[in-house]
């Protein structure tokens, strides 16, 4: 069963709940409104934690399990927050066969998170991608906008080091 | 009706337009297997094993979803259907727990039956990674074990849809799919309701009671304990089944026989606790009705009910009767009345419950539930595990002859024995109600617009200068319609009945299974009610407050009817939950 359970404690704001209300209100009684829904809220909270799935459940009248089924059956739903860092590593064809893999562990091992994480500081999560159309530049990955090419194993911990790791 | 002419296996064939090719081939006596379909409720044409030829059609269609049409020409048992279903059937075990000698289902499972008929010889034709899951034994009355489950939603569709709660449904996605809870919380940690209906139409052993047959077979076989056993009223309707015997066979006397053969001391009766429970209600509802109480009253039998309107309307409480649920009364009594009378200390008492339901099973650890100090009820098991009990003792069920319970907490009355069908225990009150109230012998006791397996019902009824406006419901999406009512003050009732599960005891979650090619066509609920209602009306006494051992419990232990004592051993209390 994957982790599901944030490490991080939820921090809504009451803006943030009256602007998910919203949402909710505008939706509310059309059909199918549960998907328009979560990728508010997702926009609004970022993540879609349960405190976040609950406010939906009692908002919509739909079950939380029916909720946390749909949230974890689309990639685009996150139930962990991104970091401050959002680090995704490519994981297609081209990167892969040039080590990918490799620098993807590396960087699980040393932030201690695993695919879809988020460090408990809440300043790096690590997800893996799909190509991003740079394969002239693998194995890349991306931190936030910027990306980094032709990389090996050894330039993670520069990698890191600049953003305060 | 409009009809369309279709072909079945080369026969002509005129069917209602609106049917599915798998009801077309039932109605002309040919079977289609299925397994993930479940009539009304899971029609999703997901498992693939009921695919047939249509003339003409790409691919081989899901008969349980494809509309019949003018015309059509259909094969059911081709070669390419057979060696389809078979693959199928070999691919869902490549993923599957193969341990089925010891599993719970062996014998009763549909995927070992459909691997049997269609000539599965090699389980392990094609050998998929086996997820291992760790089987979630949170909940009092039940466990999960997904690495038995199918993934065909029958337990997911059951409780969203007949229940309307929701609390399991199919996580993730792909190869990791499994059916859950939100956010992986242990089913016991979720706003479940504990009504076992998943389990009853789950095809394979993923889902289960907890088994306390040990527990039972302990006490009787302690010389210091003195073991007092209590069948609901509705496990004469159904024990049967679980020996072959055809649905709707009223076995009472062979219950009773079987029970004594498995060495209780004594073989009672819940439903003289039926006629408690309706002493008690009747006069709490004419309190309520005289005193200006807390109106509509509504029942509190139902454990799963009970528990869903503690979860779900926490706010709603005060509607609840404050009556123990029949299997509770009998224990408080046993271990108040009776162990007085007989001289045995209560602690020395086991009182086992055997019960349509897994519910009961969360009811027996209640707060609030120990008239004497201890539990009133230590044991409840389920008609299932009764039946385990019978097979492992040796007992050649069909074999036993007629036999009576035992005095004095065997005697009961016909309004006691209708309690284990929707509607009876309101017609059961209603008798009473009206003869208290009426100040005379009540000359019609039948009150027939309660009955029937419709999911609600009203009716409206003149006790004595009263009108008394009644209404009905079981399973609890049903429920949910009426308490939306309640809540929101538009309910015009007195009096409501629920029962959590749809059709009351009969079709509880604790009762024998049933294979989905039977409870898709055949009206479990109806021929199982229709045993209650027979017996019923072969009773001399149908009244409950007519039931001498009763007033004699009454007359030497509580005095009147809903008197101080009563309250202490036979009422109690709820808490309000989470609805999450």
């Amino acid at each position: 069963m994957a982790t599901t359970k944030a490490a991080i404690p939820f921090s809504g704001t009451p803006a943030q709940q009256a602007q998910l209300e919203k949402v909710i209100e505008a939706h509310k009684d059309q059909k199918g409104a549960l998907m328009p829904v979560l990728q508010g809220a997702q926009e609004i909270y970022g993540y879609l934690p349960i405190e976040v799935q609950k406010m939906v459940s009692d908002g919509l009248g739909i079950p939380l399990e029916e909720i946390y089924g749909v949230a974890t059956f689309y990639s685009q739903f996150t139930l962990v927050p991104k970091g401050q860092y959002k680090i995704s590593v490519c994981l297609g064809t081209a990167c892969y066969v040039k080590g990918s893999g490799d620098i993807f562990n590396k960087l699980s091992e040393k932030l201690g998170i695993a695919s879809g994480g988020c460090t408990p500081d809440g300043r790096f999560s690590l997800d893996a991608c799909r190509c991003i159309g740079a394969c002239g530049l693998a194995p890349v990955l991306t931190v936030n906008d910027e990306v980094y090419g032709r990389l090996t194993v050894d330039d993670v911990d520069d990698i890191l080091a600049k953003y305060g790791a | 009706m409009e009809l369309v002419n279709i072909k079945l296996n080369g026969m002509p064939l005129s069917v209602p337009k609106n049917y599915t090719i798998l009801e077309a081939a039932r109605s002309a006596g040919v079977e289609i297997p299925t397994l993930c379909y479940l009539k009304e409720i899971n029609e999703i044409g997901a498992c693939r094993i009921c695919v047939v030829e249509v003339k003409g059609a790409k691919s081989l269609v899901a008969a349980c979803v494809y509309p019949v049409s003018e015309g059509m020409e259909v094969v059911t048992n081709s070669q390419r259907v057979i060696d389809a279903r078979r693959t199928t059937l070999e691919l869902i075990l490549s993923t599957h727990n193969k341990r089925c000698l010891s599993c719970v289902r062996s014998g009763s499972c549909e995927l070992q039956k459909l691997c049997s008929d269609y000539g599965v010889e090699n389980e392990n034709r094609f050998l998929g990674e086996n997820p291992v899951y760790p089987i979630d034994h949170s909940a009092v009355h039940m466990y999960r074990d997904n690495s038995k489950c199918v993934l065909c939603r029958r337990c997911v569709a059951a409780c969203a849809k007949w229940q309307g709660i929701g609390v399991i449904g199919p996580n993730e996605r792909g190869f990791a799919t499994h059916i859950g809870s939100a956010f992986g919380a242990g089913l016991g940690d979720t706003a479940c309701v504990s009504c076992g209906q998943c389990i009853v139409v789950c095809p394979t052993g993923a889902l289960s009671e907890h088994d306390h047959t040990q527990q039972v077979w302990d006490a009787i076989a302690d010389p210091s304990k003195y073991v007092i056993v209590q069948p609901a009223p509705s496990i004469r309707a159904t024990l049967g089944e679980a020996f072959g015997m055809p649905v709707g066979t009223d076995v009472t006397g062979k219950l009773a026989a079987a029970l004594r053969r498995l060495g209780f001391d004594k073989v009672f009766d819940t439903d003289l606790a039926a006629d408690m429970t309706i002493v008690e209600e009747a006069h709490e509802f004419v309190e309520r009705v005289t005193k200006g109480g807390v109106l509509p009253m509504i029942t509190s039998c139902s454990p799963g009910w009970v528990k869903f309107c503690e979860h779900y309307f926490p706010d709603q409480l005060p509607h609840l009767s404050t009556c123990k649920s029949p299997m509770q009364m009998f224990g408080a009594a046993a271990k108040t009345w009776y162990a007085q009378k007989m001289g045995i200390d209560p602690k020395d008492m086991v009182v086992v419950a055997v019960m349509p339901c897994t519910a009961k099973k969360f009811e027996v650890g209640r707060d609030d539930q120990d008239a004497a100090g201890v539990p009133d009820v230590d044991i409840a098991i389920t008609t299932r595990e009764l039946a385990r009990m019978i097979n492992r003792a040796g007992i050649k069920f069909e074999m036993l002859p007629d036999e009576d319970f035992d005095d004095p907490m065997g005697e009961s009355t016909g309004a006691g024995v209708i309690f284990g069908a929707t509607g009876g225990v309101m017609e059961a009150a209603l008798r009473t109600a009206a003869e208290w109230v009426g100040g005379k012998p009540l000359e019609a006791v039948e009150f027939k617009e309660v009955r029937g397996t419709q999911g609600i019902k009203e009716a409206s009824y003149q006790v004595g200068d009263l009108t008394v406006k009644v209404a009905v419901a079981s399973g609890l999406a049903n429920a949910r319609e009426i308490m939306n009512q309640v809540r929101a003050g538009t309910a015009d009732y007195q009096f409501i009945e629920i029962m959590a599960c749809p059709g009351g005891c009969v079709n509880g979650g604790g009762q024998p299974v049933q294979p989905a090619s039977v409870r898709n066509f055949e009206d479990l609920k109806g021929k199982r009610a229709a045993v209650l209602y027979n017996a019923d009306a072969g009773k001399p006494l149908r009244k409950s407050h007519e039931n001498p051992s009763l007033l004699k419990i009454y007359e030497e232990f509580f005095g009147e009817f809903g008197s101080h004592k009563a309250h202490e051993v036979l009422h109690t209390s709820y808490v309000e939950r989470d609805h999450f």
